[in-house]
């Protein structure tokens, strides 16, 4: 195969390159890797929500046949406690010491305080029960306004639950408010999630001859390198993480967790490798959390249905500690407070307030779904009290398709974006009235909307960074091509991916650039030792910043490729153009060579330029001008039985923007998977904890995340509005349908209720609550 | 820890036979004594059905089953499958639509599928989301996954 002009590389909806290992059960999960002499690990977890540590005895465990060491937490001399990223300027960040084992004090159930290592998977978890550990309990910080207004401390020494205030606005709020005819204001919960990837979560650390390497799945080996060195005290060229398949995120691993710590330390301690894999109710208990934010919200409009102000205040649910990007997932939503709509004065305030829970950190959209749910729910509310369309609301705010580059009220820029058309094109591919008249009898339908924008492609290093928003780390990508003397190509990125489809997408890009078949380019990824370096796998960053890093690179291969060309065939470089699968010159197309002929000559240098380095391998780092910014418009109707409350998704259409497409089949893919999983928590997953602090929902079954007979089939379709910010006009696709489809289903439940009287309701949509919702209308 | 205990069962075609613990969970001789690493542990509840392999030609969750109850019995994984260049139909339409994105689940996913479609050779797409509702994937909203086994019906006779 080759690409033409007509059928290029790019934009075809190729099959995926990493697909044949992991339909054939062939693939190598961090499970399914095993180091010669390896030991086993298992933690002992507190079954306590707030205690002192009285005593810990491990001398039985230390019996038990097969153990090699039971460590608590005074046991470990790391350099520091585990990393929290982010030091704003300007704000007080409080941030009590979080070990990989605690060491006095527990502060939420799972909390580990104490490693058992043996040389059986079986024998450790038994010996880990045998560890005898006597708590005091302390008072326990469960509910968030409770703790958000004092009473009993999480921390004691910290004197408050409030661990920071952050704010971010523009315009003149007060002018606004006053100009409005009508304000609306609503208390919107988006209650704690879990990722849930279906890989659990493991670890396999080798430490031998002073030198580290640990495996992990995780979706950040290169920060993972970093803070292992930083907690060892290992000097970073001595340590080799590698992130293997990694069967799904969605934030959960970007984390440096205390297992993977421990493990390394213990690795060291004992010369042995030794591997811990989580079961799914330590997953559930103690990999990191996500969303639990309370905002209430203010939004201000004229009677004609302008919008003047917006306002929100938002209490964080941080959990017991703040682990690596724990306090700034709300502000990751300010910078998008105001969605797709031209309002004049906006303004967030976040106070972030430590619970007895696990923290919370970045899952699926991190900050911007719970942004997005609040604006589009607030649009629907305010609608609702100007009585007005509510599509008539949103058109007559949107942004201007022709204000792009367009900067919002609080100072960022949205790169481009055409918010009718993807509303036009919603209204287009779905029928949704239709649907919503065609209600059985007894049962009700609503149909709710959800235009949005997100901010991705994390991230200007300039904005995010230190002496910015605040980020201890840049955010650029780096990329290394190889052509090989064949022809063949290597690509090294820094990016991590664990489902997105990068091998595939990145292939893409070069293949098209190079006129070569992207089944002969092959990418690598996830290893510290082979490649260059890199930042990870989330924020919808791999394409938009790690492809284009990608094509950076390749833009060097073809300029050298292109000077090789003119030299052998005497031609002027600037004559040199590819078409087809040859680099030719100009006027003369039979006049070319393949990327395999130009290779050669490279390696086998006897007729190169004057001066020319042999070789075909470049490197590119790249650090985008600004974020990237996806838009679209999503549209869904729900049934309501008003007897059960039971709310089913009868259709669900939805229009995503993320610039020109490499890979219509993995964009889709990314957006159906992103809908899902808004939709799992609009309807039915929830991470409960009872009134002590007990994790209620410690497995699949009792979280509740949704199967195939959950969920419908979707309509999709696309715009494409390229992004002025990098070379391939692309944007992150990743979290989108996340950001999107929680609004758009509460929306149509609200609708489908309001001839019931009720006007407002918070996730999650389960029957009893939308049962109960209709008899307090009722009443 | 009571001693051990001899099983012996066909997996893939091919007999196997081991001492192993009483307790030993099918999934972990499977992967650990068999070296067969495609059948995944996802949840070990059985919600997640990662774990889904054939058992006497019926798909069960080997995570919820000790490898002494499989003594004698005929077992599939999704090594047995197909071979590369001769894809089961399921694998093949998983590839061609975009069935798997981590891959994770997929394994378990084809296992359940096939068991489906053995039982009911051309199931209707609320069929599919039936059977296939003791499989979880977080990755792929399950539209592509239905959409390959309604694919590998057709192509099968």
């Amino acid at each position: 195969m080759s690409a033409t002009a007509a059928e290029p590389w790019i934009g075809r909806p190729l099959k995926r390159k990493e697909d044949p290992r992991l339909i054939m059960g062939r693939a190598r999960y961090i499970d399914d890797i095993n180091a010669v002499g390896q030991l086993w690990a298992a933690f002992v977890r507190s079954p306590e929500a707030h205690a002192r540590i009285a005593s810990i005895d491990t001398s039985e465990a230390k019996a038990f046949p097969g153990v090699h060491a039971v460590f608590t937490g005074n046991d470990l001399d790391l350099e520091a406690p585990l990393p929290m990223a982010w030091v704003p300027p300007g704000v007080e960040v409080k941030n009590p010491p979080h070990w990989s084992l605690a060491k006095d004090e527990v502060h939420h159930v799972g909390d580990p305080v104490a490693l058992v290592i043996g040389s059986d998977r079986y024998a450790v978890v038994d010996a880990a029960q045998l560890v005898s550990v006597e708590y005091d309990p302390l008072p326990v910080v469960v509910d968030l306004e409770k703790a958000y207004e004092g009473g009993d401390l999480v921390h004691a020494d910290l004197g408050t639950n409030q661990c920071h205030e952050w704010s971010l606005g523009g315009g003149d709020l007060d002018a606004g408010f006053a100009a409005a005819d009508v304000v609306v204001e609503r208390r919107i919960v988006n209650h704690r999630t879990a990722g849930a990837a279906i890989e659990p979560r493991g670890v396999l650390a080798d430490y031998r001859a002073g030198s580290l390497t640990l495996t992990s799945s995780t979706q950040v080996p290169h920060f993972l390198r970093l803070f292992l060195a930083l907690q060892l005290g290992i000097s970073e060229d001595r340590i080799r993480a590698i992130a293997p398949e990694v069967g799904g995120g969605f934030g959960s691993k970007l984390q440096i967790y205390g297992e993977e710590i421990a493990l390394a330390w213990a690795s060291r301690k004992l010369e042995r490798p030794i591997k811990w894999v989580e079961s799914r109710t330590e997953g559930m208990l103690a990999t990191h959390h996500g969303r639990d934010q309370i905002a209430y919200t203010k939004i201000g409009a004229t009677r004609d249905g302008k919008i003047t102000a917006y306002h929100t205040k938002i209490l964080q649910d941080l959990g017991a500690y703040l682990m690596l990007l724990t306090p700034t997932i709300p502000s990751l939503g300010a910078f998008v407070m105001s969605g797709v709509y031209d309002i004049p004065a906006v303004q967030t305030d976040i106070v972030g307030v430590f619970t007895n829970k696990m923290p919370t950190d970045a899952i699926r959209g991190a900050g911007r779904p719970e942004a997005t749910h609040q604006i589009e729910l607030m649009i629907d509310q305010l609608a609702d009290e100007l009585g007005m369309d509510r599509l008539e609301l949103r058109r007559k705010n949107f942004m201007r398709p022709e204000s792009f580059p367009h900067e919002t009220a609080i100072g960022v820029v949205y790169d481009s974006g055409d918010y009718p058309k993807a509303l036009d094109t919603l209204l287009e591919l779905a029928d949704l009235d239709a649907i919503k008249a065609a209600a059985p009898a007894g049962k009700l339908r609503g149909i709710g909307y959800s235009t949005y924008t997100e901010i991705c492609g994390l991230a200007p290093s300039r904005v995010t960074g230190p002496s910015g928003f605040g980020l201890q780390t840049g955010l650029w990508e780096s990329a290394m091509v190889r052509v090989h003397i064949t022809g063949a190509v290597t690509v090294y990125t820094g990016t991590s991916p664990h489902g997105q489809g990068l091998e595939t997408t990145m292939a893409q890009i070069v293949a098209q650039r190079l006129g070569c078949d992207p089944q002969n380019v092959e990418v690598i990824h996830g290893d510290t030792g082979t490649g260059p370096q890199g930042l990870g796998t989330y924020g919808s960053r791999s394409t938009a910043v790690g492809g284009e890093s990608v094509a950076r690179a390749t833009a060097k291969i073809v300029d050298k490729a292109r000077q090789i060309v003119a030299h052998q065939l005497e031609a002027a470089v600037d004559d040199v153009e590819l078409s087809g699968d040859k680099f030719s010159v100009k006027g003369s197309p039979d006049k070319g060579m393949t990327i395999g002929e130009i290779s050669m000559a490279a390696y086998i240098p006897e007729n190169l330029p004057e001066g020319m380095e042999p070789g075909l391998e470049e490197l590119a780092f790249y650090d985008p001008e600004n974020f990237v910014f996806p838009f679209g418009a999503h549209g869904c109707v729900v049934e309501v039985d008003p007897d059960t409350g039971n709310v089913d998704v009868v259709k669900y259409a939805a229009v995503d923007d993320c610039g020109p497409a490499i890979n219509p089949k993995i964009i889709d893919g990314q957006v159906h998977g992103g809908i899902v999983h808004a939709i799992g928590q609009a309807l039915f997953e929830r991470i409960h904890y009872d009134d002590e602090g007990q994790l209620v929902t410690s497995n699949f079954a009792d979280y509740a995340l949704p199967s195939a007979a959950d969920v419908p089939s979707f309509d999709l379709d696309r715009t494409e509005t390229p992004s002025p910010v990098n070379s391939l006009g692309v944007k992150g696709i990743g979290e989108a349908g996340t950001i999107a489809a929680s609004p758009a289903i509460t929306n149509a439940v609200l609708d489908a209720l309001r001839p019931l009287g009720v006007t407002f309701i918070n996730m999650p949509l389960g029957p009893q609550r939308v049962w109960e919702a209709i008899q307090e209308a009722k009443a | 820890m009571a001693g051990s205990v001899r099983v012996t069962m066909t997996v893939n075609g091919a007999q196997q036979s081991a001492e192993v613990e009483p307790r030993l969970l099918l999934v972990h001789f499977l992967r650990e004594t068999l070296g067969l690493t495609g059948t995944h542990v996802g949840c070990d509840t059985s919600n997640c059905g990662a774990c889904t392999v054939h058992l006497n030609g019926e798909a069960i969750k080997s995570c919820t089953l000790l490898a002494a109850q499989a003594d004698g019995a005929e077992i599939k994984t999704i090594e047995g499958m197909g071979q590369e260049g001769a894809l089961h139909p399921l694998q093949e339409a998983f590839w061609e639509h975009h069935g798997l994105q981590c891959g994770y689940c997929t394994p378990g996913m084809i296992m359940a599928s096939a068991d489906l479609l053995e039982r009911n050779p051309k199931p209707n797409e609320e069929e599919v989301r039936e059977a296939l509702a003791g499989n979880l994937c977080r990755c792929t909203g399950y539209h592509n996954i239905v959409k390959a086994v309604i694919a590998a019906s057709e192509t099968t006779a």
